[in-house]
This record gives structure tokens, sequence and C-alpha cells, in this order.
């Protein structure tokens, strides 16, 4: 479809023409300072001169200029967007992040050209106060809680230690090759390359997030590098805070380094609680909202918002703020606003977190074009070069740690994933402008957009490949007999199993616990009333239905066919048989499709897993009766919906205490129930019965 | 998490268990606890009911079939031995400690695991898998996604690749037969919740 990168090329020209077009007069800024985006300053406007008459036709740009050329830019943004995803094969190759920065390159060079001077940049202030905060309150919003949960000691354990490694290894290394290098780079000094090395040693979300996306990795992986990029930032701040004052301090002590640990914890508590609470209050606020539902998507945002700008101004970890507050209220605002506003939440969300990343990319590029480079061969070499190995060798160290302690071990392969793929991004750019003055800022700002093109491009577009490579090469080795896979299968599902039975202390006692805490005191405080009860009987129902659909699918015996007993198959055959059980085999324990997805809603990823086919005791054939009495339950109308206790999670609530009353078996319903039983092998979670359950709601509501 | 002293004293034949199944007392504190979690009202016997009220297992495509293998056939309930011995086919390997010295396998080595896994297929226990059994086990771990005639030509590959003397159905033996090139079945790591050292992780 490369026809269609025409009209987008060129709608982006008429663009850039009209910002280049704007009033070349300018007042010119210091280059020290980030020029603001997009701020330029005219004269006065332009008008149809017709001295001493009514203007008839006027132009007046000055009027709004402000908001017209930030919409200009979000317009080129989200058109560039267009225009990669209909091009056909390129983002299969290419990551949408290293297109979006080239389209920038091309920006910033013509306006360069048309104005001969550096194009606007991306100020730090605007970066971290409008863009950064959607993309990662999307990334907490979609978190997927208990993987995340369940991996956050080896999170944590990545994050803070393995930047602590990546920041001192990288800052003490280049003031080795300062020191080396004196002719060139003899002012620079060992704060100064600990400042450096803080900043440039920070795996990004936004990048990661971008590449990972076309890279289909198991959630395991895929939560460990984005927990990670997401939980360094309160490291990567208070590092980069504290060498700063220490650069400012004439001299530094034992005891300031002591503090500056200190602050590290606070920060990132800080950062949390801010977070929590903000978290309880919107999840409160959202109670309320029952009569104004409309409303209901803007105190998410809102409550959000402020969580992350009051962190920001107490000088603790805005990230933790966020990704905490959207942790935290998701549960209870899900259960207490209303179908349409959920799926609104979630699309602005997208929405916004979608241009946030563009415009970031975007501009990265833009600012690549600037008047004065400092560049200093052995500088950005040796920076990029002990980046990787840095990296490279705090994973495997950490790694071979950490596997010690945990259940699912952390592969070779995924290693080299999360080796290779800590990408540089922005907040690297960002916090670079944001340096003090110093002869060799410009070098730092030069090396930090060299490493961040270096690894969003090469690393960005090579680690698919690679990754493709290594697991081709383990494959070859044996294709497990078709008996085997399922075997294997078999196995993992029933070890699942077993440590469910035996209750595994080390995590689910906390989760447990704090279950029960939800359950008790959180849940009734922060949920509507009426939204309790009916979530956990639909759920219930649900579950019913599937069940009794199940039962009806395995009724009818299997035909076997005395023919097919002796037919050798066909090697495709074998094939598609491969390929049908390693697809659907591996569902369970290691879920290849990625359970954060940037363009599309993953409506999937919530509803499927109270979908999930549940055979809970049929083989031992009290199945029935427990229909029964849950026909029992749901016929005693009225009195239902008060005596269940709200059971929350599906997980929990397969058979809840036997509280109903014992009434007559209505057979009206159970006859309706076997209606909408349906024949079919693909098997819609019903739709039919939930309109019969809402209408059976309602009438009790009406009541 | 207590003494353990004073509560092995509940346990039932405590000693003779720990002999048979090579837990130790930690571990089956550990158990007995568990089994009291479970046992929601007290009876000292579990029923299929209280299984079901765990969460990851009500999930699992074949967490019915892993709660019918807890029950003996012909059994309402388990008791905590019962509950025990099942579980001690899954000991981590590396705590074999053979009180006296018998020669009896043990429990948990890997043909008593397999034979808990063939278990998990043969589910009207006559000691072969049949076709229908495997198709039934397919069917619930590969839920809806695959159509029916798909799963028949799985389960008509594995029964070739496995049957051996041509009966159609998979014996006890053939089954070991074609496990035995595939790795060991579990990893010591996923078993150290029953190390009784962990708090948390």
């Amino acid at each position: 479809m490369a026809a269609l990168w025409t009209p987008s090329l060129l709608l982006s020209a008429c663009l850039l023409g009209c910002l280049g077009l704007t009033p070349l007069t300018e007042l010119p800024q210091p280059h020290n300072q980030p020029t603001s985006l997009g701020f330029n300053s005219s004269d006065g406007s332009l008008f149809v001169d017709v001295p001493m008459a009514l203007r008839v036709f006027s132009v007046d740009y000055h009027h709004v200029q402000a908001p017209f050329e930030i919409v200009l830019w979000i317009m080129l943004a989200s058109l560039a967007k267009l225009g990669f995803h209909w091009s056909g094969r390129v983002p299969a190759v290419v990551p949408e992040s290293c297109l979006l920065i080239m389209v920038g390159l091309l920006v910033g060079g013509v306006i360069y050209g048309v104005r001969h001077s550096a194009p606007p940049t991306l100020s730090a202030d605007a970066f971290f106060l409008f863009l950064l905060p959607p993309i990662v309150l999307d990334a907490g919003y979609f978190l997927p809680g208990r993987l995340f949960f369940e991996n956050l000691g080896t999170i944590l354990w990545y994050a803070v230690l393995g930047t602590l490694w990546n920041v001192l290894g990288i800052g003490l290394s280049l003031y080795g090759v300062c020191v080396l290098a004196q002719s060139s780079l003899g002012d620079v000094s060992l704060l100064h390359c600990l400042l450096f090395g803080s900043l440039i040693a920070a795996v990004d979300p936004v990048a990661v997030l971008s590449v990972f996306q076309e890279m289909h990795v198991n959630e395991q992986l895929h939560i460990l590098v984005f927990g990670e990029s997401l939980l360094n930032d309160a490291v990567t701040v208070v590092l980069y805070k504290l060498f700063e004052s220490f650069l400012r301090l004439p001299s530094v002590s034992g005891l300031d380094v002591l503090l500056g640990g200190c602050r590290v914890v606070v920060v990132g508590l800080g950062g949390l609680f801010v977070g929590l609470f903000f978290g309880l209050v919107a999840a409160l606020t959202s109670r309320f909202t029952s009569r104004a539902q409309v409303i209901a998507p803007l105190f998410v945002f809102l409550y959000s918002y402020l969580s992350y700008l009051t962190s920001e101004m107490l000088h603790l970890s805005g990230i933790m703020a966020i990704v905490t507050c959207a942790v935290t209220m998701k549960q209870y605002v899900e259960a207490n606003v209303s179908e349409r506003s959920n799926t609104s939440i979630q699309y602005f969300l997208k929405m916004w977190s979608s241009v946030s990343e563009t415009l970031i990319f975007i501009f990265l590029g833009v600012s690549t074009i600037q008047d004065v480079h400092m560049w200093s061969w052995p500088f950005v070499c040796s920076t990029l070069l002990l980046c990787l190995v840095w990296r490279a060798t705090g994973v495997l160290l950490l790694t071979a740690v950490v596997n010690k302690l945990r259940r699912n071990a952390v592969t070779f392969r995924d290693q080299f994933i999360i080796a290779y793929g800590g990408l540089r991004g922005a907040i690297c750019f960002s916090l670079v402008f944001l340096i003090d003055d110093f002869p060799k800022k410009r070098l730092f700002i030069t090396t930090t957009i060299v490493v961040i093109l270096f690894t969003v491009f090469v690393q960005g577009m090579t680690i698919k490949p690679l990754v493709e490579l290594l697991d081709v090469k383990r494959k070859k080795r044996a294709l497990p007999t078709v008996s085997e896979e399922i075997h294997s299968r078999l196995i993992d599902l029933l070890l699942a199993g077993i440590e469910d039975v035996v209750g595994y202390w080390g995590q689910h006692y906390w989760k447990d616990k704090f279950e029960q805490f939800n359950r008790k005191y959180l849940r009734r405080f922060l949920i509507r009333e009426d939204h309790q009860a009916r979530s956990s009987i639909l759920r219930v129902y649900q579950e019913l239905e599937r069940r009794e659909q199940r039962g009806d699918e395995e009724a009818p015996p299997p035909l076997v066919d005395p023919r097919s007993h002796s037919r050798p198959l066909l090697p495709e055959e074998m094939d598609s048989i491969r390929r049908i059980l390693s697809r659907n085999l591996q569902n369970f324990n290691n879920k290849q499709t990625p359970a954060y997805s940037r363009h599309t809603l993953h409506q999937d990823a919530t509803i499927d897993k109270t979908r999930r086919p549940l055979h809970i005791q049929q083989s031992l054939g009290y199945t029935y009766n427990t229909i029964t009495h849950w026909s029992q339950v749901m016929n005693a109308s009225k009195h239902t919906v008060c005596s269940i206790s709200p059971r929350p999670t599906l997980q929990d609530s397969s058979v809840p205490a036997a509280s109903a009353q014992a009434g007559p078996v209505d057979p009206k319903s159970s006859a309706a129930r076997e209606d909408q039983v349906s024949p079919q092998h693909q098997v819609p979670v019903g739709r039919a019965p939930k309109k019969q359950l809402s209408f059976v709601l309602e009438n009790e509501k009406q009541q | 998490m207590g003494s353990s002293s004073s509560s092995m004293d509940h346990i039932p034949n405590a000693e003779e268990l720990m002999q048979e199944t090579g837990f130790s007392a930690a571990h089956l504190l550990r158990l007995y606890e568990r089994f009291e979690f479970l046992d929601k009202d007290q009876t000292g016997e579990l029923r299929p009911e209280d299984f079901g009220a765990i969460g990851g297992l009500a999930l699992n495509p074949i967490g019915d079939r892993i709660i019918s293998a807890f029950f003996s056939p012909g059994q309402e309930t388990v008791d905590f031995p019962s509950f025990v011995r099942v579980l001690a086919h899954f000991r981590p390997n590396g705590t074999n400690r053979t009180r006296n010295g018998t020669q009896q396998e043990p429990v948990n080595s890997r043909t008593r695991k397999l034979k808990f896994a063939f278990q998990l297929y043969d589910q009207d226990r006559d000691g072969k898998i049949s076709r229908a059994e495997l198709l039934q086990v397919l069917r619930a771990m590969l839920g809806i996604q695959v159509t029916e005639e798909q799963l028949q030509s799985i389960a008509e590959r594995a029964i070739q690749e496995a049957d051996l003397d041509r009966d159609d159905a998979i014996s006890f033996d053939e089954f070991k037969k074609v496990q035995q090139v595939s790795p060991h079945p579990q990893t010591p790591t996923k078993e150290t919740p029953l190390h009784p050292t962990e708090g948390g992780r």
C-alpha cells in the first residue's frame, strides 16, 4: 500500500508548510535553555492592507497561534501513525518508534531548511508534565495485576539493583575513559560521569512498550521488562537528583551518600502512598457516580493526574504514584461504573497514550536537528559499548541469583531479551536537557541522542529476528512427538493444580490475606451496594451456563471411525497438529499473547478469564446437584440478592456458602436455560442468558 | 509459624505418615494446616466442594480430574492421611529418606508420578487409556478453539505413536515407554513451596 504513503506525506508537507510559513521573525533564544514547544513569538498579525476601510477579510494568526501549532503537531503525529499502519509490510520489519523518529527527523530537517535555525525542541517540562503521564497511566491501568504481583520480587530486584549496577558501572567506567582520554575529555569530572550514567542507564517504558508490541513474548517476560522499566524510575530520578545536588555542593561526605540512599526509599514509597491515597479516593468517588455517569471517566483521569502532579510537587516518584493509583482504583471503578463508562475510560486512555507516544518519538527526531552538536568519538563509542556490556552482565548476574528463588526460571532466551530489550528513550533525553550548564553539556546531549537512536533503531529492529534465531536453533534439536507434547502440557497443568491444592505459602499467603481484607472492608466501602451482588451473581450464572454447555458437548459419544485407525497421517497433517497443540496448549501457563496491547482494546484479556471452560467436578457427577441448588437460589427472587455474601472474584466463588433458602425448583427457568444451551461447538458466552439475568434483576429492582 | 510439637499431636499417626511418605515434620505440619484451611466445616475430611473452592484449580482445565485423583474410587471424602499420600508423589526429590532401610521404591519416584498422571487420563481405572478418554482430556485442555475433527486426528496420532500392541488403547507400560524420551516431568524448583523455611519469596 505504498500508494497511501503519498497522500499522507503530502498532507504532512502541507502542515509543514503552514508551520514554516509562520512569521519568520522570532526572538533569538539562547541555546542552552530549551526552547519551548512551538511557542514562537511573532511580531504581529498579517492583515490585508486596506487602509481606512472596513476589513472584509483578515487573518489573525497571532490570536490562535499557540493552540493552532499544538494541534498541527498532534495532527502530524496522528497522520504519521495512520500512514504507518497502512504501509503494508513495513510494520513487520521496522518498529513504529523508528518510523516516527524518522518522520521527526524529516520534519526537523524541513523546518531547519526553511528557517535556518533550530526547530523547536522538546521541553523537559512539556514532556514530564503533559506527554509522559498519559502513557504511564495507560500502562498502569492495563497492567495485568496478578502477574505483576506474582513477579514483584523479581521486578524489584531488576529495577533497583539492576539500575544501581548499571548506573555505577557506566558512570565509573566512563570516568575511566575520560581519564584515559585526558586531552579531549579531561574536564569531565567523576560526578558528571555519574550523573550521566544515572540518566543513560534507565530503561524507558515508552520505548520498551513500543518495541515489545510487535514482538510476541510470553506474559511473564513482558511483565518483567515492562515492570522493571516502570519501577526503575524511582531509582533513576533519585540518583539523578542526588548527583545533581552533589554537583552543587562544595564537597560530598559519606553522610550525604547515606542520605541519598534513604532518599531512594522515601521517593519510592512516597510515590506509592500518594498513588494509593488518590486511588482509594477515586474509587470512593466513583461509587457515587451512578446519577451522572457521563463524567465518571473524568474522575479516573483527574485523580490519576492529580496523584502524578502531587508527587512531582513533593519530589517523589510520579511514575510510581500514577501506576499505583491506576492499579488501585481499577477494580473498584470497574465494578462501580457502567459498561459504557468503562469502555470510554479504556478508549480514552489508549487514545491519549497513543498520541503522547507518537508525539514523543516525533519530537525526538525533530530535536536531533540541532545547531550545535559536540562530537567525541571515544566518549560516544564507549558509552554505547558500556551500556550494552553493563546491562548484559547485570542481567546475567541478577538472574543467576534470582532463579534460585523463583518458581519459573528465567530462561536464557528471556535473559537475552531482557538485556537486549533495554531501550532508552525520551526520559533520558529530557533529563539530559535539565543538567546545569557546563562546558561539556553539548557532548552529553549528543551522546544521549546517539544512544537513544542506536537502541531504538538497531536494537529495536534486530531484536525480533535475533529472538527468532535463538528459538529456531533450539527447536531444531528434536521435534517432540504429539504424545509428548500432550503429556508435557498435562504435567504442567497437573503441577499447577497441585500447587494450588497445597497452597503456595510464599506468595499466596499474603495474597489471601489481602483478598480477605479486600473483601471484608475495601469492597464493602468502595463499591456500590447493588453492584456487589450483581457482579457475583452474573458471573456464577455465566459459569453455570458454560458448565451446562460443556456437559452437552460431551454427551454425544465421539464417533470413532474405524477406517481412520490404520491410515497413517500425512506430514502436513502432522505439522498442523503440532501447530494446533503448541498454539493452544501453551495458553495456560506461557501465554503467547501480550497482556498489554497499544493499539487495541484487549477486551478479551479481561473477559477471557471468565470465559475459560470450567470443568469443575463434572466427572464427580454432583454438578447437577449444584445446578439445581443454584436454580433454587436464583429463583428465590427477592431474597437472593441480599443473602449471598459478596464473592468478588470468580476464582474464589465456585461454590458459595450454602446461604440460600431451599425454594422449589422453578421449572420455567430451568426449561428456559435448556433452550439456550447451544448445540454447536463454537460457544459464545451466552448473551441471551445475560439478557435474561438482567431482566430478572430488573424485576427485582422494581419491587 | 507456631510451635510444631504441640500441633503435631493433632495429626493422627504422624510418625507413620512421615515414614511412609518421606515428608519431614515441618512439611507435614504445613500440609495439616492447609488441610484444615481447606476443610471449611471442620469435619476432619475433605469433600469435593472443598477442593472446588480453591481458586486456581477452578480455572485449571484438568482441575476436576486432579480433584478426583485425590478420592479413591467409591469414596466421597478424603481424610488427612490419604491427602498426604497423594501429595507425597510430588515431594521434592532432595529429601528422600528411607527410615527403615526398606528397598521399596520411593513414593515420589518417576514411575509413581507417571502412574499418577496416567490415572488422570484413565478415569474409569481400567488400566488403559482408551481413545474416548484421550479425547476427553484433549477436549478439556484444548478448549473450544479446536474442531472435533482436529481433536480426533490428534488423538489418533497420539494413539498411533504409543499403542504398540494394537489394542486401540494405551496401557501403562506403553505410556511409560513413550515418555522415556521426554525430560523428567517436574522441576525441583516448583516444589520449593513445600520447603519449610519460606516465609516470603
